[in-house]
C-alpha cells in the first residue's frame, strides 16, 4: 500500500501527452463526411422549398422576380379551371389507383402465400412492371387502349361489334386510364410489401386459430389482414406519394388530355412554370403539391408512432 | 367410411387449389399481355397493324420497326433515333448510380458507427427529403444549373441524379449496417485502424449485398427518370425516356405503331435485363425502402 | 503491465448523469470486476478507460500516464468484446495480427507473434480459417488472442462470457483465470454474472445506478456488504432478509423472529455494542442461505450457532445440497441443507443459525451497520 505521500508523488509526476493534430483530425471525420450530404440537403432540399415559396409570392412570369407581391399567384390558381380539374382528377385517380393497387396487391400476395408452385417465377411476373419507367408503362397502354385499333377492336372481332372503348380520348374517361395504366404498374409492388408481410407472421397464432375452428377465409378475414396494418401503413404512404407525383404517365398516355382532361397538378405545374412561362404560377401549384403530401404523410406518420410507442 | 369423409374434406380443398391457380394464372396473363403486345407490335408492319388486332400474331415477322426506332426515327428536331439518347442515358446514369452509392455508403457507415451528437437528427433531416415532390424544388434547380453552367448537360444530369438519389442510398446502407455490429468498429480502432481503414478493410469487404440492392435500385430509379430529363435537359442532350415519348408522340404524319413500340421496348431493355439478371435484390430493395415506414 | 487509476470521473448524456464521481485504483498485475445490473454504467465506464468514449470530467491513469487525450490505439490496451468482434472476412491469423499490422510491425515478427499466441491458447490447427467457421468456444479464444497478441499494458474484457453456454462458459472462465495466472497481466473486466466476479477477480468494485456501491476483495464484499444493494446482489441463491427488530436479551441485545412454529430470539452478543442502540427499533436482519443449515451438518462454534425447529414450505433439490424454504417475520427465507437431511414439504426440521456472519442493515438508509 503507497503512504498517501508518496501517491501524491506519483500523480504529480504522471505525464498528460498531448493530443496529436491527426488525432484532431480524425475525430472530425466523421463529421466532415456527412457534411457535404447535409449541405446538400439543407441547400437543393429545404432552401430549394423555400424558394419555391418564395418564387410563389412573387409575380414571376418568363424571369424569376423576387420582390415580394402577395397572394396574387395563389388567387390567380385558385380561380383557374385547370387546376380545380387537375385537383379533382388527383382526388379521383389517387383514391381509385391506392384502392386497385391495395386490393389487387393484397389479393395477390394471399393468393402467393397459399404454397403456390412456381411462386417465385410468378412473383417475378407481377413484379416487372415495377422496373419500367412510367414512360415505357404509358406508351404500351397508350396502344393497348388506343381507340379503333386496340382493346375495342380486339373485343369487336371477338364478336361484339358495338363495343367502344374510347376512354382514352374521351374527355371524361382519360384519367380513368391512368388508373389502369397505374395500377397495372404499382401492384406488383404492393403485392411484394404484403407477401413479406404475410411471410412475417407468426405460425402459431394461424395454428390456435385452426385449433378454436375457424376456417381459413375466416382466418384471414379477422386475424391475418388485421395484422398487415403497418403493411397497410406504408403501402398506402408510398402509393399516395407515387400518385401525387404522378407526371411521366399522364405524360406519355395522354399527355394531359385530351385538352386538359387528364391534367394532374404535377403535368400542371410543368405545363405552367416550364412551357407556359408563369414561373410564379408554377411555383404555387408546386407549392401546394407540397402540401397535400404534408397533409397526407404527417398525421398518419405520426398517428402510427404513436401507435407504436403505446403498442 | 374414414375414405369418404377423407374425399368429402378434399374435395373443397381441392376446387379451392383450382380457384387459386385459375386465379393466378389469369392475374399473370393480365401483366404478360402488355408485354406481349409491345413485342407482336413491334415487328408487325404497319398493315398488318391496321388489319388485325392487338392480339393477333404477327402475318410476317419483320425488324424495320427496330432499325428505325435505334437509328431513324424523330424524336424531336433529329431523325436519328433513340441510339444517340441511349448512350446520353448511359453517359449520366452509370457515373450518377456509382458516384450516389459512393456517398451514401459512407453516409451509411458514419450514421451507424461513428455517431456523434446531432447525426441522428441528420438523417431524419434527410429522411424527409425523400417525401417530397420534386416538382417544388425544379424552379430553383434550373436556375442554379444556369448560373453554374451546367444546364442542358451530362454533369448537370448527373449533379440532379446525385443529390436527389443520396436520401434513398444513405438510408439502404444505414439500414444495412445498422445490423453489423459496431463492436467490429470499436475493436478495430482499439487495434489502430482509422476512419477510412476500417471502412476500406472490414465494413466494404461485408458490403456487397447492399452494394448490389443499391445499385439495382438507383440504376432503375434514374434510368427510368422522365421529370429531371425533360425539364433539365434538350435536344440532343436528352435521354432516352424524353427521347421516347417525344417520339410517341410526335404528330407529324403517319403513326408508327410498330416503330413506337421497338422504341419503348428499347428504352425498357436496360432495367428489364437488370431485373431478370438480378430479380430478387431488386425485391430486396424495394421491401428495404418501404420498411423504414 | 501497469496500474490503472480512475479519479472522479463522471459522464453526463444530456441531462442524464451516467457515471457519477467513479473513484478506483488499482495495481499492476490486479483483476478488476466491474460488475451490476444492466445500466449501472459498468460498459460505459470500460469503454472510457478503454478511451472509445470521453469523460465529461476526471481523469484516467494508466501506469504513470493521464491518457485522456489519448485515442485508443496509443493507449497500449487490448480489449474483448461480449460478440467478440472478429472480424468477419479475414482469417484468424489475420484477425491476430491486423493490430500489428495497423502498427507496421514486420511481417516475420507478426507471423512469430500469432504463432506464439495459438501455441498459448491451443489454436494452432484454427488459423486459416474464417470467424464463421469457428465455434463460440473457438471464436472467444481468438478474440483473446487478438488481444493478447498486442502484449498491452492494460487488458479489457466486456462480457466476453455472456453469449456462451453454461458449460462453455465455465471452461472459458478458467481459462481467462489462468491466462492472467501466466501473463500476470492487469485486467478489467466488466460482467452482470456475480458468479464470474467472484471466481475471478482480485478487486470487485459493485456499481449501481452510476456510482460504486462499494469497492474491495471479493471475500470482504461477500462477507461485509457495505448496503442492502451489494448484498442482495452478490451471491446465489441471494441473502435472506428479515424486517425484525432489536430487542434487550438476557442482558445483551438480541432480534425476534417468528416462524410458523414459534416466536423466539436470536442473541447476537458479538455484535451487541453495534446493535444497542437499535433496541426497539425496526431493522433489517440479513442471512445467507447457506448460513441456515441443517443441525447434523453445522459446526459447533459456542454461543453462535442456534437450532429451532422450523416447518419447510417448500423443497428445491439442487443436487450438491437442498433448499428448503421457511417462513421468518411473514417474509419467505432460503435454507441450504444436505440432500440427506432435508425433510418434505408441509413437515417440519431442525435448522442451525449460524450468526457469527450474520449482518445488519438500517431499512432508511440501506447501509450496513454490522
Amino acid at each position: 500500500m503507497q503512504s498517501s505521500a508518496s501517491k501524491a508523488a506519483a500523480v504529480a509526476s504522471a505525464v498528460t501527452p498531448l493530443r496529436s493534430l491527426l488525432d484532431v483530425i480524425e475525430a472530425a471525420l466523421p463529421k466532415l463526411v456527412l457534411g457535404p450530404t447535409l449541405l446538400v440537403s439543407l441547400v437543393f432540399v429545404y432552401g430549394f422549398i423555400l424558394l419555391t415559396g418564395w418564387l410563389s409570392f412573387t409575380d414571376s412570369r418568363m424571369l424569376p422576380r423576387y420582390e415580394f407581391a402577395g397572394l396574387l399567384q395563389y388567387v390567380s390558381l385558385f380561380g383557374n379551371d385547370r387546376w380545380w380539374v387537375a385537383v379533382g382528377n388527383l382526388a379521383v385517380f389517387a383514391s381509385l389507383f391506392i384502392f386497385v393497387c391495395m386490393a389487387f396487391g393484397l389479393l395477390m400476395a394471399i393468393l402467393l402465400d397459399q404454397r403456390i408452385r412456381a411462386e417465385g417465377f410468378l412473383r417475378s411476373i407481377y413484379l416487372y412492371p415495377m422496373a419500367l419507367s412510367f414512360i415505357v408503362t404509358g406508351t404500351a397502354w397508350k396502344w393497348i387502349l388506343n381507340p379503333g385499333l386496340g382493346f375495342e377492336r380486339v373485343v369487336q372481332q371477338l364478336g361484339f361489334s358495338s363495343f367502344t372503348f374510347d376512354w382514352l380520348v374521351n374527355p371524361k374517361m382519360s384519367i380513368y386510364t391512368v388508373v389502369i395504366a397505374g395500377a397495372w404498374q404499382s401492384s406488383g409492388f404492393v403485392m411484394a410489401l404484403f407477401l413479406a408481410g404475410l411471410r412475417g407472421i407468426d405460425e402459431s397464432i394461424i395454428k390456435a386459430a385452426h385449433v378454436d375452428g375457424a376456417s381459413m377465409p375466416r382466418i384471414y378475414w379477422s386475424i391475418i389482414v388485421p395484422s398487415l396494418r403497418p403493411v397497410f401503413f406504408s403501402a398506402f404512404i408510398i402509393l399516395a406519394h407515387i400518385a401525387i407525383k404522378s407526371f411521366d404517365l399522364v405524360m406519355a398516355l395522354t399527355g394531359g388530355g385530351p385538352g386538359f382532361s387528364s391534367d394532374l397538378p404535377a403535368t400542371f405545374m410543368y405545363a405552367f412554370g416550364f412551357t407556359r412561362n408563369q414561373i410564379g404560377l408554377g411555383a404555387a401549384s408546386a407549392i401546394m403539391m407540397m402540401m397535400t403530401v404534408a397533409a397526407v404523410v404527417v398525421p398518419l406518420m405520426y398517428s402510427e408512432l404513436r401507435r407504436q410507442r403505446r403498442g | 367410411m374414414a375414405d369418404h369423409v377423407q374425399a368429402q374434406v378434399a374435395g373443397p380443398q381441392i376446387l379451392g387449389r383450382i380457384v387459386v391457380y385459375a386465379l393466378l394464372v389469369l392475374l399473370a396473363l393480365y401483366y404478360l399481355t402488355p408485354l406481349f403486345v409491345m413485342l407482336s407490335t413491334s415487328v408487325k408492319t404497319l398493315d398488318d397493324i391496321r388489319g388485325g388486332n392487338l392480339i393477333a400474331l404477327p402475318a410476317q415477322i419483320t425488324f424495320d420497326a427496330w432499325a428505325k426506332a435505334w437509328s431513324g426515327a424523330c424524336t424531336g428536331v433529329d431523325c436519328t433515333g433513340l441510339r444517340g439518347n441511349f448512350w446520353n442515358s448511359i453517359r449520366f446514369v452509370v457515373p450518377a448510380v456509382l458516384i450516389s452509392t459512393l456517398i451514401g455508403a459512407f453516409n451509411g457507415y458514419v450514421l451507424t458507427m461513428w455517431r456523434f451528437r446531432g447525426s441522428d437528427m441528420i438523417f431524419t433531416l434527410l429522411m424527409i427529403g425523400c417525401f417530397i415532390p420534386f416538382q417544388v424544388v425544379l424552379l430553383p434547380m434550373a436556375q442554379t444549373l444556369g448560373v453554374l453552367g451546367i444546364a442542358n448537360s451530362t454533369t448537370g444530369l448527373i449533379f440532379v441524379h446525385v443529390v436527389y438519389g443520396l436520401a434513398f442510398t444513405t438510408l439502404f446502407f444505414r439500414n444495412f449496417y445498422v445490423s453489423v455490429p459496431d463492436e467490429l468498429a470499436k475493436a478495430a480502432r482499439i487495434d489502430g485502424a482509422g476512419f477510412f481503414r476500417i471502412f476500406w478493410r472490414i465494413i466494404l469487404p461485408l458490403s456487397p449485398p447492399i452494394i448490389v440492392v443499391c445499385v439495382i435500385w438507383q440504376f432503375t430509379q434514374i434510368w427510368n427518370d422522365f421529370l429531371f430529363g425533360v425539364v433539365f435537359s434538350s435536344g440532343e442532350r436528352q435521354p432516352i425516356t424524353v427521347a421516347l415519348n417525344n417520339l410517341v408522340n410526335t404528330s407529324t404524319g403517319v403513326k408508327e405503331y410498330n416503330v413506337d413500340m421497338a422504341a419503348a421496348i428499347i428504352a425498357a431493355l436496360p432495367t428489364l435485363f437488370v431485373y431478370v439478371v438480378a430479380g430478387k435484390y431488386f425485391v430486396r430493395g424495394l421491401t428495404a425502402g418501404a420498411v423504414k415506414g | 503491465m501497469s496500474s490503472l487509476a480512475v479519479k472522479n470521473v463522471r459522464k453526463t448524456f444530456g441531462s442524464v448523469e451516467v457515471l457519477k464521481d467513479i473513484d478506483l485504483k488499482i495495481e499492476s498485475g490486479e483483476f478488476l470486476i466491474l460488475v451490476g445490473p444492466s445500466g449501472c454504467g459498468k460498459s460505459t465506464l470500460l469503454n472510457i478507460i478503454a478511451g472509445l468514449d470521453g469523460a465529461t470530467s476526471g481523469d484516467i491513469v494508466i501506469g504513470d500516464r493521464v491518457v485522456n487525450n489519448l485515442s485508443p490505439k496509443d493507449r497500449d490496451i487490448a480489449m474483448v468484446f461480449q460478440s467478440y468482434a472478429l472480424y468477419p472476412n479475414m482469417t484468424v491469423r489475420q484477425n491476430i495480427s491486423f493490430g500489428l499490422e495497423m502498427r507496421r510491425m514486420p511481417k516475420h515478427q507478426q507471423d512469430e507473434i500469432v504463432d506464439r499466441v495459438a501455441k498459448i491458447l491451443q489454436m494452432g490447427h484454427l488459423l486459416d480459417r474464417k470467424p464463421s467457421q469457428l465455434s463460440g468456444g473457438q471464436r472467444q479464444r481468438v478474440a483473446m488472442g487478438r488481444a493478447i497478441a498486442r502484449d498491452p499494458q492494460l487488458f479489457l474484457f466486456d462480457e466476453p462470457l455472456s453469449n456462451l453456454d453454461a458449460k462453455l462458459r465455465v471452461e472459458m472462465r478458467m481459462e481467462i483465470k489462468l491466462l492472467h495466472e501466466r501473463l500476470k497481466a492487469t485486467i478489467v473486466y466488466v460482467t452482470h454474472d456475480q458468479i464470474e466476479a467472484m471466481t475471478l477477480g482480485s478487486k470487485i468494485a459493485v456499481m449501481q445506478g452510476g456510482a460504486i456501491r462499494q469497492f474491495g476483495s471479493p471475500q470482504e464484499i461477500y462477507d461485509q456488504p457495505a448496503d442492502l444493494f451489494v448484498a442482495g446482489f452478490i451471491g446465489s441463491p441471494s441473502m435472506n432478509f428479515i424486517r425484525t427488530e432489536a430487542v434487550e436479551h438476557l442482558g445483551s441485545v438480541g432480534v425476534r423472529l417468528q416462524t410458523a412454529d414459534e416466536t423466539f430470539v436470536l442473541p447476537m452478543h458479538d455484535a451487541e455494542k453495534a446493535l444497542r442502540p437499535w433496541i426497539g427499533r425496526e431493522l433489517i436482519f440479513g442471512i445467507r442461505p447457506e448460513l441456515i443449515t441443517d443441525s447434523a451438518s453445522s459446526q459447533r462454534i459456542a454461543g453462535n450457532i442456534h437450532t429451532r425447529t422450523c416447518k419447510v414450505e417448500l423443497v428445491e433439490p439442487t443436487g450438491p445440497d437442498t433448499l428448503v424454504f421457511i417462513r421468518i417475520n411473514g417474509e419467505v427465507a432460503c435454507c441450504r441443507v444436505r440432500p440427506e437431511q432435508a425433510c418434505r414439504a408441509n413437515e417440519s426440521m431442525e435448522l442451525a443459525f449460524n450468526l457469527s456472519k450474520a449482518v445488519f442493515f438500517d431499512p432508511q438508509s440501506e447501509k450496513r451497520i454490522v
